[in-house]
């Protein structure tokens, strides 16, 4: 890659330092409410991204706790807490189900892609092409409040009937006709409203990423010196863009056939709940890949900064990602093999999603390949990148498992599957936005975090979220099913261990909020390039944080005749 | 801003109209949870929804306006326009996936009508129904009528590059007429359908997809709209207007989302059946 420091003539170099007057930012409404800065918007992300985390997160503790042991313990307290006198037996089932849908949807819509799209897309992607902002610097201010909104709606939800008792209890997924006639009350509609108002705002911040990266490069950035995370973040924009609209239409039909009398899903008229499931899933396993795709994006520059050389295979990284995300949109019914697909539409989702396991090698090997023979350093986001890769590595094995639709008839729906994708998502997607936020916290904020409490947070998160999801799989491989609060004493030992693990983790989690807290009352000042040699990227070449308006004047990317 | 600039991106100053359409939509769909909840929210659905909707389109109407405003103080450099074109087209694209998931419902149905549903028995159309539409009577017509509008807004964009300000007038206004003509004789065929919209999967997606087809037309005809009283106002130049390309794109992408409606729900899905 040619986006080397060095070769990067800015036609004036610390041109910031000269006018003050351009750095003045505005005053406190206008700036954090009326942005149109991509920092300023990546910092609304990071900060709306951590506390949804932090409820997301606490909502798995509950369900942690409930399934800490066979029997229900503590269900019906917290539906009492949330307004349920005296709930019964299913109203506290009810609950499990509203934990469940509330853990998901927060976790995917409203901490992963705001954080790695939002946050640091935003954050970095500008930069790195060496642009001043965004493309539509409003419409990036509205994709923004649009996820806020989603997020409130939600939050709505939780407090209204939802059929059973309070609230949306329909899975992250919504499959009718639980979605549908099987909860009544206007918790599911809330619910759907949010994922409108979320799309929305993401399908906007896709066409914002795609016309950015398209249009706003440096001159002398051609695509091809793009660095890979820029790359990532394009890709994952074109899944957005043209998954999340058959989401919409799906949810859409979850609505009339709710409260209009259409029956798109209903039996008696004519409908398919599978149906529901292919519009589902036609968006939702190029979800998963918007989810990851970034991450992958963020591992590539650490890798290739800590081994102090450019990524193997530069051009073969990127058409990856491109390969990942074509092939992404025709494997959907993997997720859908127990529903009655004929052997011959099982063979070929079969086949084709093993396909993906090749792009998604390649990218393991050259993150491999790009270490060989480097010099490392183990800073704190190195060592974070290189849990990313042994931890997706876990959950890509067991992906291509359960990609074999035989086999998948006995796993599907099963702790398998859900230690599976906590390995892609809670090990993969997290760690990489662990390995993001260590990596640029200084860049962002200028001010150094503690390296020892970054070890610390990754030993401990290493252990903890091990712990929690490996025995799952074990659990799975017994039968037992996903999605119920309890289980016969035969599978006790292993979520009791997954319990222990997850308060492990929570420790973790606190060592991070201790580390940001003394970044910001006692953590050093940090320069431009903080990394050193090794650091190559344009955001490298700004001050740390960044001046409100960066390349006032556009780099210009010196042609070094390679990649 | 940015005074000390020297590229041609366009950096805007604060704004609260994204917070305040974020706010109209919230109203909105929330509004819409109350009206469709009268047994929880009671009498609140009756204004909150009202409410929301006005509150979202006045922020859109602030925010479309001050794009034009930009325009006209030369914020829109050539870049700026290209941004613009990219925007509109990826726009069209993701509607085009919109579009996508209703076509896949109704070809779900029709392709595999439902053995257990006694008002489907197993054919397409159903077998409850008593007649469809005739798709050589209105909806020709109404396939005809958006034809010819593709026509005049082409007519209209050659008038505007060629700096023939009149031709453009006319070719708006006979869109907008058109435009307007295709709605109303879609709103007299939902009137006299020989089948419901709820009930059967037919009417689900016979509805729905035409429905959404239906209100894009209304969007573009606003759009076409005020892309004609911007023309009278003097607005667009034979170089820069870009506010009515976008406009006709649209245009085209609904003309075109129409004719696949018409082959495939209108003529296909109905092959054979009685006729109202
Ligand atoms: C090598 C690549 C991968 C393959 C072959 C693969 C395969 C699969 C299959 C076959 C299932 C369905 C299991 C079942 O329900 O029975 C599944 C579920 C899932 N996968 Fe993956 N996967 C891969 C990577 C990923 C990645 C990268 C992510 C996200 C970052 C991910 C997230 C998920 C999620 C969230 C589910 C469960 C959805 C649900 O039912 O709620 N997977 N995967
Ligand atoms: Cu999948």
């Amino acid at each position: 890659m040619a986006t080397i420091a060095d070769e990067f003539h800015a036609h004036s170099d610390g041109h910031v330092h000269d006018h003050h007057d351009h750095d003045h930012k505005p005053g406190f409404f206008a700036r954090w409410f009326m942005s149109t800065n991509h920092k300023d918007i990546g910092t609304l992300y990071l900060i709306f991204a951590i506390t949804a985390g932090i409820i997301g997160g606490a909502i798995s503790g509950i369900m942690r706790a409930e399934l800490a042991q066979p029997g229900i313990q503590y269900l019906g307290y917290f539906a009492q807490l949330l307004g349920t006198k005296d709930p019964s037996f299913d109203q506290q089932l009810h609950l499990w189900n509203v934990l469940i849908t509330a853990h998901g949807l927060i976790m995917v819509f409203f901490m992963v892609m705001p954080a790695i799209i939002g946050g640091f897309g935003n954050w970095f992607v500008p930069i790195m092409i060496g642009a001043p902002d965004m493309a539509f610097p409003r419409m990036n201010n509205i994709s923004f409040w649009l996820t806020v909104a989603g997020f409130c709606s939600l939050m709505c939800s939780a407090f209204v009937p939802g059929g059973t008792g309070q609230g949306a209890g329909i899975g992250w997924t919504a499959y009718a006709p639980l979605s549908t006639s099987g909860s009544q009350g206007p918790a599911v509609d809330f619910a759907i409203f949010s994922l409108h108002l979320a799309g929305a705002g993401s399908i906007m911040g896709a066409i914002n990423f795609i016309t950015t990266i398209f249009n706003m490069r440096a001159p002398g950035m051609t695509l091809h010196k793009m660095p890979l995370f820029v790359w990532s973040v394009l890709v994952t924009a074109f899944l957005l863009l043209l998954a999340l609209p058959v989401l919409a239409a799906a949810i859409t039909m979850l609505l009339t056939d709710r409260n209009f009398h259409t029956t798109f899903f209903d039996a008696a008229g004519g409908g398919d709940p599978v149906l529901y499931q292919h519009l589902f899933w036609f968006f939702g396993h190029p979800e998963v890949y918007i989810m990851i795709l970034p991450g992958f994006g963020i591992i590539s520059q650490i890798v290739s900064t800590f081994s102090r050389k450019p990524v193997f295979g530069y051009l073969g990284m990127a058409y990856a990602m491109v390969a990942i995300g074509v092939v992404g949109f025709v494997v959907w019914a993997h997720h859908m093999y127990t529903t009655g697909l004929s052997e011959d539409v099982k063979m070929y989702f079969t086949t084709a999603t093993m396909v993906i396991a090749v792009p998604t090698g390649i990218k393991i090997f050259s993150w491999i390949a790009t270490m060989w023979g480097g010099s490392i350093r183990f800073a704190s986001p190195m060592v974070w990148a290189i849990g990313f890769i042994f931890l997706f590595t876990v959950g890509g094995v067991t992906g291509v498992e359960l990609a074999n639709g035989g086999l998948d008839d006995n796993l599907q729906d099963t702790y398998y599957v859900v230690g599976h994708f906590h390995y892609v998502l809670s090990l993969g997607a997290v760690t990489s936005l662990f390995a993001g936020f260590y990596y640029w916290f200084p860049k962002m904020s200028g001010r150094w975090h503690s390296e020892l409490l970054s070890y610390l947070h990754f030993a401990v998160f290493f252990v903890g979220v091990n712990m929690i999801f490996f025995p799952m799989h074990f659990l799975g491989m017994q039968g037992m099913p996903r999605r119920y609060p309890d289980f016969t004493p035969a599978y006790a030992y292993w979520n009791h261990i997954a319990t222990i693990g997850y308060m492990v983790m929570a420790v973790s989690i606190g060592i991070w909020i201790v580390n940001i807290i003394y970044a910001f009352t006692m953590g050093k000042k940090a320069e431009g390039n903080y990394w050193g040699e090794g650091a190559t990227t344009l955001e490298w070449t700004l001050s740390s944080p960044p001046p409100f308006h960066q390349f006032e004047t556009l780099p210009v990317i010196k042609d070094d005749g390679h990649h | 801003m940015a005074s000390g600039k020297t590229h041609d991106y366009h950096i805007l100053p604060p704004d609260l109209v994204p917070l305040a359409t974020t706010l109209g939509a919230f109203t909105f769909t929330t509004g819409m949870v109350f009206m469709m909840h009268p047994e929880t929210f009671g009498a609140l659905g009756h204004i909150v929804p009202w409410a929301g909707l006005a509150l979202l389109l006045a922020a859109m109407f602030t925010w479309f306006n001050k794009i034009v405003n930009e325009a006209h103080a030369g914020d829109h450099t050539p870049v700026v326009q290209l941004h613009q074109r990219y925007g509109m087209i990826l726009f069209i694209a993701s509607e085009v996936m919109f579009f996508v998931g209703w076509f896949w419902a109704f070809f779900d149905f029709s392709l595999f009508p439902s053995t257990i549903s006694k008002a489907i028995g197993g054919q397409w159309p159903p077998k409850e129904l008593e007649a469809v539409l005739d798709a050589f009577d209105l909806p020709l017509l109404n396939t005809m009528i958006l034809l010819l509008s593709g026509t005049t807004v082409t007519w209209a964009h050659h008038s505007l590059i060629h700096g023939d300000r009149s031709g453009l007038k006319k070719g708006l206004w006979l869109t907008i007429v058109l435009g307007i003509l295709f709605s109303s004789l879609q709103a007299f065929e939902y009137a006299h359908a020989p089948f419901a919209f709820g009930k059967n999967t037919y009417g689900s997606a016979f509805y729905m997809a035409t429905g959404f087809h239906g209100f894009h037309v209304i969007v573009g005809t606003i759009f076409l709209a005020v892309c004609l009283a911007r023309s009278y106002r003097g607005d667009f130049t034979p170089r820069q207007h870009f506010g009515f390309e976008a406009a006709a794109w649209y245009w085209h992408f609904v003309d075109v989302v129409w004719l696949f409606l018409f082959v495939c729900i209108y003529i296909w899905g109905n092959w054979g059946f009685a006729v109202d």
